[in-house]
């Protein structure tokens, strides 16, 4: 029974693919969002842009914003918690939020641990830089990962850089002989089943999204080229200068990746971008939380 | 036997892989020039609906999918491919294609926390083991539309002239039989 609930999120995630998940703080953005084509939403007080600005601790979100972002749309409603808060994560599934997002954006509650997510019925997605932080998450119960990326810089280098290791070591991984996942697994800190199923399959056992400094088209176009399966944009879409027609041209960007006179076209007039924040000037590094301290 | 699958959102990757199990060929519909191909089947997979049916009609592919089942092209919607098909969607969303004399309701179980699996009988089939995701259901159905597969007392499936549609996902599971029904059917139409 647990494992057909798992498999149901899982399979959650593959309707997700193909996609853009947006990050929204109001219900009319909400709206916005859902006119634009998003697969999903992200419902949160505050885009990664502002958390980064304002300082300070960033938790959950107001359940009752995102009650009234759930009334607002039809698709599916993903909020955040922080990284090993499990009551956060309880309130939310008790509202019954589609996916849960245990997020380095927020402050992470839990220096060691992450939350045990096969105790939760709802399902959760997690963010990795590579594929051992992946495998570790999905052991924890993660039904969908993401590439951490850097969130609310508007600077696609992390994203691809963690796109690009996981790749590397997936394929390193289909390339060995059997006896010598043993010692992959150690290597990588992972279940050995986890590890063998990627030797197999030469994918993760799970939908993998690109996420943090998604903000044009053409910065989607490339995760997806890089194997991404859909996108999430945080920042990106709201902190620019005309959000309907931006969000509306990632996700036909996301959908035809591999047609570069369409995305010339979808890249066109799109006013301001956001801003954003090179690597060198960033003082606050969310990518780095959550595991910082665990290997 | 190729079939086209429509690739603008969703779970489309596991149709195509189920029908190159079964040794049929499947191509991407994601843009209009897709469609000048030629090909025996269509596939409208699980996904979101409002995303597809707003991605089909601004990349141009709308008219060229609805004339094609309306000429009769042996089509099987998924869940959100279902509510593509659908007449009406109760609640009064706008349709989409509207080739299919039913109504839908989505998200008829609710959230995530609804989802589920169960085990019915499919008219022509046999048993299957059906898969729920956020799924909707037809609430009701119109002339000459056969009910194919019911679940907890709500239509599920049904079968109009060259169109199957289902409100579960037979894609995401090992069993091929609707699969193979559905190419079938590609055989003795064309």
């Amino acid at each position: 029974m647990e494992n057909e609930r798992y498999n149901l999120n899982k399979e959650l995630a593959q309707m997700l693919k193909g996609g853009v998940i947006m990050d929204v703080t109001t219900p009319e953005q909400a709206v916005i969002a859902q006119e634009a084509g998003a697969c999903a939403v992200m419902a949160l007080e505050r885009i990664p842009a502002d958390i980064r600005a304002a300082g300070g601790v960033a938790r959950m979100s107001d359940p009752k914003m995102i009650k009234e972002i759930q009334n607002a749309v039809s698709i599916p409603v993903m909020a955040k918690c922080r990284i090993g808060h499990f009551a956060e994560a309880q309130i939310l599934e008790a509202i019954e939020i589609d996916y849960i997002d245990e997020s380095e954006v927020l402050s992470p509650a839990d220096d060691v641990y992450h939350i045990d997510k096969t105790k939760f019925k709802v399902p959760f997605v997690c963010g990795a830089k590579d594929l051992g932080e992946a495998l570790r998450r999905i052991s924890e119960g993660a039904s969908m990962i993401r590439t951490k990326g850097e969130p609310g810089t508007g600077d696609i280098v992390q994203a691809v850089r963690h796109m690009r290791k996981m790749n590397k070591e997936i394929a390193r991984l289909t390339s060995m002989r059997e006896d010598e996942l043993f010692n992959a697994a150690k290597e990588l800190g992972a279940p050995y089943e986890l590890v063998r199923y990627v030797h197999e399959n030469g994918r993760l056992p799970v939908v993998n999204f690109a996420a943090g400094g998604v903000a044009t088209p053409a910065d989607a176009a490339l995760m997806m080229q890089l194997g991404a399966e859909g996108v999430f944009v945080g920042s990106g879409i709201f902190e620019s200068g005309n959000p309907q027609k931006r969000a509306a041209s990632i996700v036909k960007a996301v959908t035809n990746y591999n047609d570069s006179k369409l995305l010339a076209e979808l890249s066109e007039d799109l006013g301001e971008a956001m801003v954003g924040i090179n690597e060198q000037e960033i003082e606050l590094l969310m990518s780095i939380r959550g595991e910082s301290g665990e290997r | 036997m190729k079939i086209a699958v429509l690739a603008v959102q969703g779970a489309f990757a596991e149709h195509e892989k189920m029908l190159s199990d079964l040794g049929a060929d499947s191509i991407e519909i994601r843009k209009k020039s897709d469609l000048e191909q030629d090909f025996d089947g269509l596939i409208l997979p699980g996904g979101e609906s409002t995303v597809m049916g707003k991605l089909i009609r601004e990349l141009d592919i709308f008219e060229g999918l609805r004339g094609r089942i309306e000429n009769g092209m042996p089509t099987l919607g998924t869940c959100a491919g279902l509510i593509l098909m659908a007449e009406k969607i109760a609640g009064g969303e706008s349709p989409h294609l509207a080739t299919l004399p039913v109504t839908v309701k989505r998200n008829a179980y609710g959230r995530q926390l609804g989802s589920f699996t169960t085990k019915a009988d499919v008219s022509g089939i046999g048993r299957l083991q059906l898969t729920f995701i956020r799924a909707p259901y037809v609430e009701s159905v119109g002339k000459g539309v056969d009910v194919i597969a019911t679940a907890g007392g709500k239509i599920v499936g049904v079968k109009y002239k060259n169109q199957i549609g289902v409100a579960f996902h037979p894609e995401v599971t090992k069993n091929t039989a609707l699969h193979e029904y559905f190419l079938k059917m590609c055989l003795s139409i064309c």
